[in-house]
């Protein structure tokens, strides 16, 4: 605690300090000499995993955490690799000589791979670099042809071959991948020439105010965040500015004229001032905006692992972290401080001896109305300290403070606690994840519950959700059904307990999916247990694609009957047709009406053939009659109309359906005598009913035909006079009219003949049939020619009294008084009787 | 008759925002395809298109031109071609003839199809068989719910009846749950839902399913009582005339989504007039629910009322007169065109209705639902079909017949069919085949009718054995039993007393007094029990699958008081008619609820057999 500053070197106006986060325990024989290293950064705008990965003699891959333990070796049995990488979800990139990149997970199994373009198998990768951009992670390589190209996300995998570079024969001195303007370009340095590539142009640029004595630049790097790019020259200058090359920020003169092995952007948010670590074989400079340069010897072999916040040192034994020291931490530790945080710390200090001073020091900071930011310092420089002890003390000066002041909102405290302690879990030994709290909060909760989940530290990662209270859904649930997935792979373990294991462990967990753990285990060729583990899916829908997938396509069938969601059952059902033979289809389609009805609903509309193959399958010759009778109205020729119509009539015997049998063959009867006439008399008669067709015959005057038909078609009597009593009228042709009523006692009455004629304006034609009417309807027959005088004798005659009502409801004023007077008196007579 | 109600009932939820959301997704929609486009709309889209976004906001949102989508090849220029249409194959098929022949022409263009309310797995699927999968992107425009009035809301899915209740397809169902977790997330959480039918079940299941997978809102219920019904449990009630106002310019001059088209018999000119009929028209409002035979003595007192507030002018003085012509003038001038327009309207209706045929067509279908002179009544409907009056009344009245008394008499049923085909064609064997597989025209059982054979059985065994076996014949007829059911639930009034139309006592007034629909009916048991307690024996006979679900939310005392509880929501599924709505009115004023009906659309009985026929090819 009191020697916090011991390892704080200034630069500048600011401070560097080089902490150790892990001792290496990986027992290396020969250092990092002669192999390749990928440190995953973490940072940028998606975190990603800090693991090491070293290839021995090209034969090995080994796989560590941060801290160093070896998590897994990989024997390498494939190609020459030029370059390791990681991507953003913590998967293993190895680009090979050939071009072939090939990705592994944590636990080495492999996972695909892809080739960055076949013109590079002949010319070889000279060099490759992985990068990470907002799309994901990128490839870029350069090939033994001078030649770029360039893949922004190895996930949706466009190649991009950059054009060539003037002058540039074999490898470049120097390259670097750029993010700008939504697109990724390469830097390239050729001597002293400096060219940005994108995918149409190659563009020669010049740095601002880069030294005159420089004649090639050696080794370049670019920030973090694809803002600053430093150029280091064989002069050993070293050029700052910003990455579109407009400004230039410093420009410092290392002494050293031999190339640096590695380079890397020593930054902050909020940085004082732009600075580059260098580093040579033993050697490690942190350069800044001034002359003065901080200097450090290296033991060992190192390598520099660039992050959002400084610049990890990974080397044989030692894991250390070099970074500006945060405003917040320089304010409270610098010698002689007279920040309010510092105070506060004191003034903790003396409380705790049980001094008086610590009141001094309080008033002090209360006197300047500072100590609510002397609580924010201290609360901020916990945050950026690796160690617990540091931590705590600077937690309980804060505390301390906030005792004396009301209305300090208690947030910022509890959650900076909350922090800090899931960073120290994740940050132990075991664990590895070095994480500064800046990272931290770039990456959130969810991405760090992620890695955790990749690494498989499913306890731990429990741990944190509940303990940060992150919702079920997104926190323990998803934990979970990682660990179901992972469960289910576990060769030597039965489907019975792993089933019953998940269950038991599911069981409550608020929006678990069983049918992607099922999913998963099908693919890892477990059928019987994704079955099982379906059987625990609440949502039928859900298990359908799975069971579709694993050909159990009955179960699927019935399941999304079950679901209740038609598209589902389509979906089946289309798969089924294309999976099974007609007849099995047909009869799978048979026990299921609902997907039966989609199907035919679907047919009716695409495929009438197959609608008709149902219905044979299932004999139901009803329908398959329906089926003709309907093809047949679509048929405009005559004798294929009456051949469906055949085909109609023998489904409909066989259907035992006399009835529609017999009128289907009627139809067709009807059909070759309207075709008949048709041809006779030129009248159009085709499709109509019989009724119809009657009518039009009676309408032109063929009234032998239409006796013809009335007979053969045993047209019932009221039918037939109905039919001839309006034709005829229609055509106001009276005399004839009047014969048909003399020709035989009309089986419909005589008033129909009364009030059609009134109908056509013919009363006297009317008056003629009033006589014949019978008395029940004679008042109605009266009252339709306007003949009152008759209708009151008639309804007298009957005393009825309804009838004598409705005559007088008719009657108006113009009406003969007399009438009025017998009416009323038949009225009352009859209604006393 | 409106006074009647009691006071203290509930406001009713505003809907409009359903038309908002509906919008304002629409809107969304149309801009994710950025530039001049054409825009194809499904001929029965045109309507609840033109009440949710008029051509002008269309225009404003880069559509240029507008075309009904009428199956035939296209003559647009643009660039972009938009469709909005219903999910259906024959629609989907057509646009893939579309695209394909642009390609085979060698024409770039964009397509955008937007499916409302849904799109369908089988519309892909045709896409994909076309070709064209990938020239098109598809979206869907979650426009589930149409209010056409502060109480009615229609799904305007017409061919929800004959596809769920005839072809078996329940594709439709997701659809009507959907619409029912709008309103649930909108105005919920529901307290207790009921229901009675298979789909109306299904739908139920298929809204829990939806709610589950989303997240519960704690709010203030607006509604706290819904109710499912199938259209399936009642068929009679539709297919009779309607004498209501309401439903009457229905029947003859179809209301389509909440307006109708006046002809020139109507305005008395040779121009026809497009009247949007909701409760925004206060005279149409005041006669909607009035039996036809009030209107006329309504409308002349109104026509006495305006002259009498015309006349005002007289001897005012100049103020006064300024004020009234701006005040007064203009709402009367409005009053005075609507009033002209229903007086005509009536008219009309009138010179139809009053003919001696309406009133013999209405006597036969009291005396049908009375059971009374059945004789009487099949000659009058062969006398009907042998003279061609009018093909879906002559259906329509065979229907009756076969739902009132359990079947038609083997011999009855094919002669009349026999006649019916000599009328109307062979194609209607397909009708009849359709209308027997709904249990609308079927026979009777063949040598005894379930009566007969029950009380020969009744004489063999005791009494209490009886009572069971008639269960068990009930069960045994498909379709309801009628006449048991009326009796039970006593929907037809005692005969010979006078009804007095103008002041109802019950719903039977919407048929003249004849018969209470069975729909409201149960409607209203359902909702005095609190559930189906006591109504077992009925429920048998429609064929059960009812239920009455509470809804989970901690129905505490305080919220069954709540105003909420007395707001009900009924769902038709397979559609309702104004009549049906009118009698809900009228149940609502009598015991203090206000119901909102949801249909899959309006029907009538027209409708209704149409969508049954299968005449054309």
């Amino acid at each position: 605690m009191a020697f916090v500053t011991a390892n704080w070197n200034p630069l500048g106006e600011a401070f560097y300090r080089k902490t150790e986060l892990y001792e290496m325990g990986w027992n290396l024989k020969d250092g990092l000499r002669d192999c390749l290293l990928a440190a995953a950064p973490y940072g940028g705008p998606i975190g990603k995993s800090e693991l090491t990965i070293s290839l021995f003699k090209k034969i090995y891959i080994h796989i560590f955490i941060t801290s160093s333990c070896i998590f897994l070796s990989l024997q390498w049995k494939s190609g020459v690799v030029r370059q390791l990488g990681w991507t953003v979800c913590d998967d293993l990139l190895c680009i090979q000589e050939d071009g072939t990149v090939l990705i592994y997970d944590l636990f080495g199994s492999f996972k695909r791979h892809f080739s960055m373009g076949n013109e590079v198998g002949q010319s070889q990768v000279v060099e490759a670099k992985v990068f990470h951009s907002p799309y994901g992670t990128g490839v870029a390589i350069v090939t033994g042809a001078s030649r770029f190209t360039l893949a922004t996300n190895i996930d949706d995998l466009k190649l991009r071959r950059l054009p060539e570079v003037p002058g540039l024969q074999g490898a470049p001195t120097c390259w670097a991948v750029l993010t700008q303007d939504r697109q990724s370009k390469v830097l390239v340095a050729n001597g002293g020439d400096l060219f940005i590539l994108d995918y149409t142009a190659c563009t020669a640029v010049n740095p601002p105010g880069l030294s005159p004595q420089a004649s090639s630049i050696v080794h370049m790097c670019v920030s973090f965040s694809y803002k600053y790019l430093a150029l280091f020259t064989d002069s050993g200058h070293v050029w700052m500015g910003s990455a579109n090359l407009k400004e230039k920020l410093s420009e410092v003169e290392t002494k050293v004229r031999n190339p640096p092995k590695q380079m890397a952007w020593c930054r902050r948010p909020k940085s004082r001032q732009p600075s580059v670590v260098i580093m040579w074989d033993r050697h490690l400079l942190v350069v800044g905006e001034g002359k003065d340069t901080i200097s450090y010897h290296l033991e060992d072999d190192s390598i520099l692992v660039p992050e959002m916040d400084g610049v990890r040192i990974i080397n044989g034994t030692n894991h250390e972290l070099l970074q500006e020291v945060p405003a917040s931490c320089e304010e409270i530790f610098k010698i002689a401080s007279m920040a309010p945080g510092a105070l506060l710390l004191e003034a903790h200090k003396e409380y705790e001896k049980e001094s008086q001073k610590a009141d001094e020091y309080l008033r002090e900071i209360k006197e300047q109305g500072l100590l609510a930011e002397a609580v924010r310092q201290c609360v901020e420089a916990a945050g950026h300290e690796q160690e617990a002890e540091t931590q705590k003390t600077l937690l309980r000066a804060a505390s301390f403070g906030k005792c004396f002041l009301s209305n300090f909102p208690p947030e910022l405290f509890v959650i900076m606690c909350r922090d800090l302690r899931v960073l120290n879990a994740v940050r132990d030994y075991t664990v590895g994840i070095p994480l500064t709290h800046t990272q931290f909060k770039q990456m959130t909760v969810q991405v760090l519950i992620d890695r955790l989940v990749y690494r498989k530290l499913y306890p731990l990662a429990i741990e944190i959700c509940r303990y940060l209270k992150t919702p079920e859904y997104q926190g323990v649930s998803r934990v979970l059904k990682h660990w179901a997935c992972c469960k289910v792979q576990q060769k030597e373990e039965s489907d019975e307990v792993i089933a019953r294991t998940i269950s038991l462990k599911l069981g409550e967990a608020a929006g678990i999916s069983y049918s992607e753990i099922a999913t998963k285990a099908y693919e890892c060729g477990r059928t019987e247990l994704a079955i099982k583990l379906l059987e625990f899916e609440p949502r039928s829908g859900e298990q359908v694609p799975l069971l579709l997938k694993m050909k159990r396509s009955q179960l699927a069938l019935s399941k999304a009957i079950e679901s209740g969601d038609t598209d589902l059952v389509y979906t089946v059902v289309t798969y089924l047709k294309n999976e099974m033979n007609r007849g099995d289809f047909f009869m799978t389609l048979r026990n299921q009406p609902v997907a039966l009805s989609l199907y035919r609903q679907f047919c009716k509309h695409q495929e009438q053939d197959t609608l008709k193959d149902l219905f044979n399958q299932d004999d139901d010759h009803q329908e398959l009659g329906n089926f003709y009778v309907k093809a047949s109205y679509k048929e405009k020729r005559l004798e294929a109309r009456v051949a469906h119509l055949q085909s109609a009539v023998d489904e409909y015997n066989k259907a035992k359906n006399e009835f529609a049998a017999k009128t289907t063959e009627e139809e067709m009867r009807l059909l070759r005598f309207q075709k008949k006439l048709e041809e006779e008399k030129g009248e159009s008669l085709v499709g109509f009913s019989l009724h119809d067709t009657l009518r039009t015959l009676l309408a032109v005057g063929l009234h032998k035909h239409a006796e013809q038909l009335y007979k053969d078609f045993k047209v019932p009597d009221k039918r037939f006079w109905w039919l001839k009593l309006t034709a005829l009228a229609e055509k106001e042709d009276w005399e004839e009219l009047e014969k048909f009523a003399k020709s035989k006692k009309s089986p419909i009455g005589y008033l129909p003949f009364v009030e059609v004629c009134v109908k056509h304006h013919n009363k006297y034609e009317a008056k003629k049939y009033v006589s014949r009417v019978t008395p029940e309807q004679k008042v109605k027959a009266h009252l339709a020619v306007g003949d009152m005088e008759g209708a009151a004798d008639a309804a007298i005659e009957r005393r009825n009294e309804g009838e004598i009502s409705t005559i007088l409801s008719r009657c108006s004023p113009t009406t003969d008084r007399a009438l009025v007077e017998r009416l009323n008196r038949a009225k009352s007579t009859a209604a006393k009787k | 008759m409106a006074q009647s109600g009691r006071r203290d009932a509930p406001e009713l939820p505003d809907f409009s925002l359903l038309k908002r959301l509906a919008r304002d997704q629409l809107i969304y929609l149309l801009e994710q395809l950025p530039g001049r486009k054409d825009l194809f709309i499904d001929a029965d889209l045109m309507s609840p298109l033109d009440r949710i976004a008029n051509v002008t906001t269309l225009k404003q949102h880069e559509v240029d031109k507008l075309y009904k989508v009428e199956l035939k090849p296209i003559v647009s220029t643009a660039d972009q071609l938009c469709f909005l249409i219903r999910p259906r194959i024959q629609t989907v098929k057509w646009i893939s003839d579309v695209v394909n022949l642009d390609k085979a022409a060698g024409r770039l263009r964009r397509y955008k199809i937007i499916f409302t309310p849904q799109k369908f797995y089988a519309c892909e699927a045709v896409l994909e068989e076309q070709g064209v999968f990938g020239d098109v992107t598809c979206d869907e425009w979650a426009f589930y719910l149409l209010p056409l009035d502060d109480d009615i809301i229609s799904l305007e899915l017409p061919e929800f009846f004959r596809e769920n209740f005839l072809e078996g397809d329940q594709r439709w169902v997701g659809a009507a749950g959907g619409a029912l977790r709008l309103i649930h997330s909108l105005y919920g959480p529901f307290s207790k839902v009921y229901g009675i039918g298979q789909c109306a079940k299904m739908v139920y299941e298929s809204w829990r399913e939806q709610v589950e997978d989303g997240e519960q809102k704690t709010q203030q219920p607006e509604i706290g009582n819904v109710f499912l019904i199938d259209r399936d449990v009642d068929f009679i009630t539709p297919l009779c005339s309607q004498v209501v106002y309401e439903g009457l310019v229905d029947d003859i001059f179809r209301i389509k989504c909440g307006s109708v088209e006046f002809g020139p018999e109507v305005t008395s000119s040779d121009k026809s007039i497009k009247v949007m009929l909701n409760s925004q028209d206060k005279v149409f409002n005041e006669i909607r629910n009035e039996h036809f035979s009030n209107v006329f003595g309504f409308l002349s007192q109104k026509a006495r009322n305006l002259q009498t507030a015309y006349d005002k002018r007289r001897g005012m003085d100049i103020q006064q007169m300024k004020a009234f012509v701006s005040e007064e003038l203009k709402g009367l001038k409005q009053e005075h065109r609507l009033l002209s327009l229903h007086i005509g309207a009536s008219e009309c209706i009138m010179k139809k209705k009053t003919k001696q045929d309406f009133q013999e067509l209405l006597k036969t279908e009291h005396s049908l639902l009375e059971g009374f002179e059945v004789r009487e009544c099949v000659s009058f409907i062969e006398e009907h079909i042998n003279r061609q009056i009018s093909m879906i009344d002559s259906l329509r009245l065979l229907c009756l017949l076969s739902l009132t008394e359990n079947g038609l008499l083997p011999k009855d049923y094919r002669s009349l069919k026999a006649q019916y085909l000599q009328s109307y064609g062979i194609e209607h064997l397909l009708t009849f085949s359709n209308l027997k597989q709904m249990g609308l025209l079927v026979e009777q059982q063949p040598g005894e009718t379930l009566t007969v054979m029950e009380s020969k059985v009744g004489k063999l065994v005791n009494d209490k054995t009886a009572g069971k076996l008639t269960d068990a014949f009930s069960s045994l007829a498909k379709k309801s039993n009628f006449r048991a059911l009326s009796k039970r639930l006593v929907l037809i009034p005692k005969s010979g007393e006078e009804y007095d139309l103008r002041v109802p006592r019950d719903m039977a007034y919407i048929f003249s007094g004849a018969y209470v629909p069975l729909s409201c009916k149960l409607i209203e048991q359902v909702l005095e029990r609190d559930g189906w307690t006591g109504l077992e024996e009925i429920t048998r006979m429609l064929n059960g699958h009812e239920f009455a679900v509470s809804g989970g939310a901690n129905g505490t005392e305080s919220r069954i008081k709540a105003d909420s509880q007395r707001i009900v929501l009924v769902m038709f599924l397979g559609g309702c008619t104004y009549s049906e709505i009118s009698a809900l009115r009228f149940l609502g004023r009598e015991r203090g609820y206000k119901f909102i009906v949801v249909t899959t659309a309006i029907t009538n009985s027209g409708r209704l057999l149409e969508a049954l026929l299968d005449n054309h090819p």
